[in-house]
């Protein structure tokens, strides 16, 4: 026998060695999988303990249950309505809570636990029902309202969103910590009578009453938390159509319908059980596809699929509009108007939604103000339309060579764009950097950044442009129109015209509706003429339901999915 | 023995106690402010929201005031859930991690182990081609691929037949955690088989298995008590590094199967520059993992006495 060759030995007199062995390994394999069966059994019990997925179906539409399946983008920072500043959080607020005002299936405001409202002059008057009642049976009541409003406006909450209640007296004194909260101007005059007194007369209060901030709070439920109000399913109390039976974090929330709630024969589900909190869209769309969910986004890649699938394709438009601002601080090139001028003359927004983003739902943007704002009677943007201003390179390069004049510059050296990480984002940074360079000469410099970094810089104004985005926070087009404002935070391009700040005093303090939308007119054209910023998309949604639920309803204000109006029809 | 003991967990407090303060330092100095959200805070909410975390006072004193609340097994409040406590978010989404990691490493113990031992005994024939080839495209195919064909194979296998056969993605039963805990493991798996095949080629070639046929030993005999069991001992050793680097490692497979896994916290917290978060979640793995190696280490001293004298 030849030891040197291993080979050689396991062949030659070895093969009724590796016979046996082979069967060695097959007894092996077996006792490997009874012992995987074994553990698996045993962590099927612990994960019982870390999670309790069980409870509620995981089928989409639970005919039989009355109840449907869907997901979150992600994990809820917090169900405290005081300090919740995002959108998923204000997905579940909405369908467990129930504020003055609530926005119905066409997405008008109604009333809530106000029966009904009055506005004269400074003075706003609710008249709350009587039959609204907490998720412990307690009536919902003015005092609940006040306490809300008067404890987030206090600095020690630090709540985010406080800034929305400023049109009401002394909030934004309260809010510095210059005058104490008890001179805010809401009282609870009784009971179910709720006095709100505002700084000045503006024309969109109730608009502002429909947001999440505004929802109210049980004083005596809130003090026994102990600082943990909202933090999870047991730790809040409900008076909106559901409440929270079960949170799990980060991978589930269950609702079920709330008893207690006062216009409950209109709730026609019985539970919605948020099994997922995930945003990856090719999970989601597998998970519809596996009838585990009854919603889902899409993306452009899915649409072949969908057609050839024959779903139902729906879209929405979901507020936000994005732009590239420049920086117009004194001491940037990008505060020289031409130069501006000639970039914005080169930029094409539909070029870049429709064959760069190539995002299903995206509209190209024209102006600050979107598609959906309504004007005096029709749309906004009928009523006072954005001038056609196609790309022009002949035109472009004119305005390089004045801005280069003025300057004082024989080449303009290369800009800074701040971008975030995103893949949008990315792609759309590259678009222009192509472009500029393609037609101008320009350098474009791109400097991706995530979330909170991309925020410090814009802050500290450390970019020529930037992407960036608004998404509106109450339906009136103030909400957009005051963003370069020159004493808003928000506008970190510090961009300050006092024709502009004019107009937006106009557009706060005017009652006239005719009077504020020439106001935000006026206010479209100066951003446009003096190129503030250049529009790139307004984002929207395709997506998918299952052909069994309807009546879901996705909408700019309120909850951004809302399942409050659907019903179950069993098919086939 | 125990002085090797007490010297290697002092030096693993050590190494902790550096990745607490190299974490500290360099989270600090990322650009960026926890604090800032989407809307501009005013003056006073922000010096108000500064002073609820500390932020108010000198870096140097927020640093001994951390390390001491550290000590005291405090990791602090999120800053994006505002009334969650890190303890809390570790104690409820380690478990799931762990879970799934332990599952994993099993499958990737068991599975490698088996095809290691295959693949040597069928050395140049046909099952070890096959074999390998597999085993190149584990190690080298990032696991999200596998992720994202596996689910998809999994729809399409629901479709087809027409009954659910395991969940697309979730969590709660075993069945949720069959197709990620096979994913997770698959690299290691792939590691593990290479270093079984070459161990257990070492142990056929080796003269104590040449004895033992001479001396007469059924082969069943000599392939279980002499083969496996001296081939299977490298294998053990990279378990311990293997089931930190799984448990710690499935953010990508956590966020395919919708798992509530740390790992997404542990990635999140660093987008989001959720200071305590980040500290709590890297000083909790940073442990972890130390303490992983220093119990190889210790199990190597205990079995092989000359690694204890060096």
């Amino acid at each position: 026998m030849k030891q040197e060759d291993p080979t050689a030995y396991t062949k030659a007199p070895g093969d009724r060695l590796t016979h046996a062995a082979g069967k060695q390994l097959a007894i092996y394999a077996l006792a490997a999988v009874a012992l995987l069966v074994a553990v698996m059994f045993v962590l099927n019990a612990l994960a019982g303990l870390t999670s309790s997925a069980a409870g509620m179906s995981s089928m989409a539409v639970d005919v039989e249950n009355n109840t449907i399946t869907s997901y979150l983008r992600e994990e809820p920072p917090q169900m405290d309505s005081m300090r919740a500043s995002d959108a998923v959080s204000a997905i579940v607020m909405y369908h467990v809570m129930e504020g003055l005002l609530r926005f119905d299936a066409d997405g008008e405001l109604v009333g809530g636990v106000a029966e009904r409202w009055e506005q004269d002059g400074t003075n706003v008057t609710f008249w709350l029902r009587d039959n609204a009642r907490w998720s412990n049976g307690e009536p919902v009541t003015a005092h609940d309202f006040e306490f809300a409003w008067k404890h987030l406006l206090s600095p020690s909450v630090g709540s985010q969103y406080a800034f929305i209640l400023y049109p009401i007296l002394n909030a934004e004194k309260a809010n510095n910590g210059e005058v104490s909260t008890d001179e805010v101007g809401v009282e609870a005059i009784d009971d179910f009578t709720l006095q709100v007194t505002l700084e000045t007369p503006i024309a969109y209060f109730d608009q502002m009453v429909g947001y999440v901030t505004y929802l109210p709070v049980n004083e005596e439920f809130y003090h026994q938390t102990a600082g943990r109000y909202g933090a999870d399913a047991d730790q809040m109390i409900y008076n909106g159509p559901f409440m929270m039976t079960s949170w799990v974090h980060g991978a589930s929330m269950q609702l079920v319908k709330n008893p207690y709630y006062w216009d409950a024969d209109r709730i026609k589900l019985d539970g919605i059980n948020f099994a997922h909190m995930t945003s990856d869209s090719n999970t989601l769309l597998n998970l519809f596809k596996d009838g585990q969910i009854a919603i889902a986004d899409l993306t452009a890649e899915m649409l072949d699929e969908a057609m050839l699938r024959n779903w139902s394709l729906n879209q929405f438009m979901e507020g936000t509009v994005f732009y590239t601002e420049f920086n117009h601080r004194p001491e940037r090139l990008t505060s020289n108007y031409n130069l501006r001028k000639a970039l914005s003359l080169v930029h094409d927004s539909s070029e870049l939604v429709n064959r760069v983003i190539k995002l299903p739902g995206y509209l190209p943007g024209e102006s600050l103000f979107p598609n959906w704002i309504q004007g005096v009677e029709g749309p906004f943007r009928e009523e006072y339309p954005v001038p056609n201003s196609p790309p022009d390179v002949e035109l472009a390069r004119e305005h390089l060579a004045l801005a280069l004049e003025e300057l004082g510059l024989e080449e303009l050296p290369p800009l800074v764009f701040l971008s975030s990480e995103t893949p949008v984002a990315r792609i759309q940074a590259e678009y222009y950097q192509e472009v500029f360079r393609r037609d101008l000469g320009i350098e474009l410099l791109i400097d991706a950044q995530i979330f909170r970094q991309r925020l410090q810089k814009m802050t500290d104004g450390e970019f020529d442009l930037v992407g960036a985005g608004w998404g509106p926070d109450y339906n009136d087009p103030l909400t957009f129109a005051d963003l370069f404002a020159s004493w808003n935070l928000n506008n970190r391009g510090r961009y300050s015209n006092p024709a502009l700040d004019a107009q937006v005093r106009i557009a706060q303090t005017s009652l006239d509706r005719k009077e504020r939308l020439d106001a935000f007119g006026e206010i479209q054209r100066i951003l446009l003429e003096d190129v503030v910023i250049m529009p790139d998309y307004e984002r929207g949604y395709v997506y998918v339901t299952d052909p069994q639920v309807r009546g879901i309803v996705r909408h700019v204000f309120g909850s951004e999915t809302d399942f409050t109006h659907a019903w179950i029809e069993p098919g086939e | 023995m125990w002085w090797y003991t007490c010297k290697r967990l002092l030096q693993g407090l050590v190494t902790v106690w550096f990745i607490a303060t190299a974490t500290f330092i360099g989270m600090h100095n990322v650009p960026g402010d926890p604090l800032s959200g989407e809307r501009a805070t005013n003056a006073a909410i922000r010096a108000n929201l500064e002073a609820r975390y500390g932020l108010d006072r000198p870096v140097t004193e927020q640093y001994f005031i951390y390390m001491g609340n550290m000590l005291r097994g405090d990791f602090g409040i999120s800053y994006t859930q505002q009334n969650r406590e890190v303890n809390d978010i570790i104690r409820e989404h380690f478990p799931v991690s762990a879970t799934l990691g332990i599952l994993a490493v099993m499958f990737a113990a068991l599975g490698g182990i088996l095809w290691g031992a295959l693949t040597a005994l069928y050395r140049n024939r046909l099952p070890d081609y096959i074999i390998m080839f597999l085993v190149i495209l584990g190690i080298s195919v990032p696991s999200f691929v596998f992720a994202a064909l596996g689910q998809l194979g999994l729809v399409n296998l629901n479709s087809l037949t027409g009954v659910s056969i395991l969940p697309v993605a979730g969590w709660g039963t075993v069945s949720h955690m069959l197709l990620p805990a096979m994913v997770l493991g698959l690299g290691t798996m792939a590691y593990m088989t290479r270093l079984m095949r070459s161990s257990m080629l070492e142990v056929m070639s080796s003269d104590y298995i040449r004895t033992a046929r001479a001396k007469g030993l059924s082969p069943t005999r000599i392939f279980t008590r002499h083969q496996l069991r001296n081939a299977v001992l490298p294998v053990i050793t990279v378990l311990g590094p293997a089931i930190a680097a799984i448990t710690t490692g499935g953010f990508v497979v956590e966020l395919v199967f919708a798992i509530p896994g740390l790992g997404r916290y542990f990635v999140q917290a660093v987008q989001q520059l959720d200071y305590t978060v980040i500290m709590g979640t890297t000083v909790f793995y940073g442990a972890f993992l130390v303490f992983m190696v220093i119990l190889v280490d210790l199990v190597y001293g205990w079995i092989d006495p000359r690694v204890r004298l060096q």
